[in-house]
C-alpha cells in the first residue's frame, strides 16, 4: 500500500467520540432503566432552525393508536418511574388524549414536552385542561427572554404566542409558586454557541419573565444544541460546523458520562421501535444495534448493555452535560 | 490575503508564555480571577469586557467576548446597549475636553 493510500480521505475534525471514551477508560453502557421517552411523531407547527429531528408541518410521521396501545401496554408491564412524551409537537397528534389517559395511571410522573405555540387555539386550551386534570408536568421550549433570539430559532410570531401560552398556563396554576402543577422551561441556544450555565440562566429568565411579563415557571434547563438534522445543516451552511464540533469536543467532561440520560432512559419512536435517546433516534441508531420493539420487550434492558455512540454525543458531555 | 489579524491566532494566545512563562502565568491567573463570579456575575463581567473590547478596538477581544456574552446568556439587545455605553463614554470623553478648548480659547481671545 502506498503512503498516499494509507492517508484518510479527510482527517476527522475531532477525535471520534468512542475513541475519546476509550482514552478516558470509559464505555457508554446502560445503567438501571427508570424512564421511558415516547416520541409521538415529527409533525410540528414550527420549523425550528435547531431541530435535530427536522420536525415540521410537512412531516407525516405520527404515532398511530395501535402503537399508542402498545406503548400503554409496555408501561403497564414494565416499571417506569417517569414517562416523557415528546415530538414534533405532541399536541398535533390526533389521539394524544388516548395516550395520556392510558399512561397517567401507570407512572408516578408523566411529562409532556411542548413548543408552547401548539397550546394556542381551542384544541390547545382543551389539551391544557387535560394536562391539568391528569397532573401532567409540562416542559416548554423557550430559547431566550427576548423576541429576536426566540424567533431567530423558532420562527416569526413565536415570541408573542409563547408568552400568551405561558400566561395561560400560569392562570391554570402551572408554574406558580407553591402550586402542584409543574412548568419547566428548556432553553437551547439560538445559534452556534454553548448554553449559559443553568443556574445563572435560570436566575436571569426568572427575573426577565417575572419583571417584564409577569410570567413564572419552576425550573429552567439549558441544553447544548445537538449537531444533527436541521442544526447540523445550519452549522454547515453558516461555516460554523468545524468550530462548533471542535468546541463540543474540547469541552468534553468525562464526569458527565455516568449521569447521561441515555443510560437510564429508553426512547420509543412513533413506530414503536426502541432507541437509547432522542438524539440516537435522530441519528438512526437503534437500541441494541438492531430493530427492537417495545411491544416485544419482556424486561427492561440489562445494566451494561452497550449504547451506540457518535460524534453528536459530544453535545451531551460538554461542560456540565446533558443529564 | 495576508493580514495582521487572523481569527485562528486567538487560540494561540497562551503561546505568549513561551519565553516569559512566569509573567504569563501571573497574567493568566489574574485574568481568570478577574472574570470569576464575584460581586458581579460572570455575565455582567463579560458585558463589561465586550464594551471595553470595542473601546480598545481589539478584534480578538470582540470575537472572544461576543461568544462569551452569548454563552453567559446575554442577548443582542443587551450587548448592543453595552457597546452604546462605551461609545457614549468614549464620545463624551472627547466632548468634555471641549471645556479645555474653550477655556484656553477664552484666555487667548479678546
Amino acid at each position: 500500500m502506498t503512503e498516499q493510500a494509507r492517508q484518510p480521505l479527510a482527517a476527522p475534525l475531532v477525535e471520534p467520540f468512542a475513541d475519546r471514551l476509550a482514552r478516558h477508560g470509559l464505555t457508554l453502557a446502560r445503567a438501571r432503566t427508570t424512564a421511558l421517552q415516547v416520541n409521538v411523531g415529527l409533525r410540528c407547527d414550527l420549523y425550528c432552525a435547531h431541530c435535530h429531528l427536522e420536525a415540521g408541518p410537512a412531516r407525516e410521521e405520527i404515532m398511530t393508536r395501535a402503537v399508542m396501545d402498545a406503548v400503554i401496554d409496555g408501561a403497564r408491564r414494565l416499571p417506569f418511574a417517569g414517562i416523557d412524551v415528546t415530538g414534533g409537537a405532541p399536541e398535533l397528534v390526533p389521539d394524544l388524549e388516548h395516550l395520556l389517559r392510558g399512561l397517567a395511571p401507570l407512572t408516578p410522573r408523566l411529562v409532556v414536552r411542548t413548543n408552547l405555540v401548539a397550546l394556542s387555539g381551542e384544541r390547545g386550551r382543551e389539551l391544557c385542561e387535560l394536562y391539568r386534570e391528569l397532573k401532567v408536568a409540562l416542559v416548554g421550549s423557550l430559547p431566550a427572554t427576548n423576541a429576536s433570539q426566540t424567533e431567530a430559532q423558532r420562527g416569526g410570531g413565536v415570541w408573542e404566542q409563547s408568552l400568551a401560552a405561558l400566561k395561560g398556563l400560569n392562570a391554570l396554576g402551572y408554574g406558580v409558586e407553591g402550586g402542584a402543577l409543574e412548568l419547566d422551561l428548556v432553553s437551547n441556544p439560538a445559534g452556534a454557541f454553548l448554553p449559559a450555565p443553568q443556574e445563572q440562566a435560570e436566575k436571569k429568565f426568572r427575573s426577565d419573565l417575572e419583571r417584564r411579563y409577569g410570567v413564572s415557571f419552576n425550573r429552567l434547563y439549558t441544553f447544548a444544541n445537538v449537531p444533527l438534522g436541521r442544526f447540523r445543516a445550519f452549522l454547515e451552511r453558516s461555516g460554523n460546523w468545524p468550530g462548533y464540533l471542535q468546541k463540543l469536543a474540547a469541552g468534553f467532561n468525562p464526569c458527565t458520562v455516568e449521569g447521561l440520560m441515555c443510560r437510564s432512559q429508553l426512547c420509543v419512536d412513533w413506530c414503536g421501535r426502541l432507541h437509547d435517546c432522542d438524539f440516537n433516534l435522530a441519528a438512526g441508531a437503534l437500541h441494541g444495534g438492531e430493530v427492537r420493539e417495545l411491544s416485544a420487550l419482556v424486561e427492561l434492558p440489562a445494566p451494561g448493555t452497550p449504547i451506540p455512540v457518535g460524534d453528536h454525543c459530544y453535545a451531551c458531555t460538554v461542560g456540565s452535560g446533558f443529564t | 490575503m495576508e493580514t495582521y489579524y487572523h481569527p485562528a491566532d486567538l487560540d494561540k494566545f497562551s503561546e505568549i508564555g513561551k519565553d516569559a512563562p512566569e509573567l504569563a502565568a501571573k497574567f493568566f491567573d489574574y485574568y481568570g480571577a478577574v472574570f470569576a463570579e464575584g460581586e458581579l456575575t460572570e455575565r455582567e463581567k463579560a458585558l463589561i469586557a465586550l464594551a471595553v473590547a470595542h473601546a480598545v478596538q481589539c478584534p480578538y477581544c470582540i470575537d472572544a467576548y461576543t461568544r462569551a456574552c452569548l454563552e453567559k446568556g446575554s442577548n443582542l439587545g443587551e450587548m448592543t446597549e453595552a457597546v452604546h455605553v462605551v461609545t457614549a463614554i468614549r464620545g463624551g470623553a472627547s466632548l468634555v475636553h471641549g471645556v479645555q478648548m474653550r477655556k484656553i480659547a477664552e484666555k487667548l481671545s479678546m
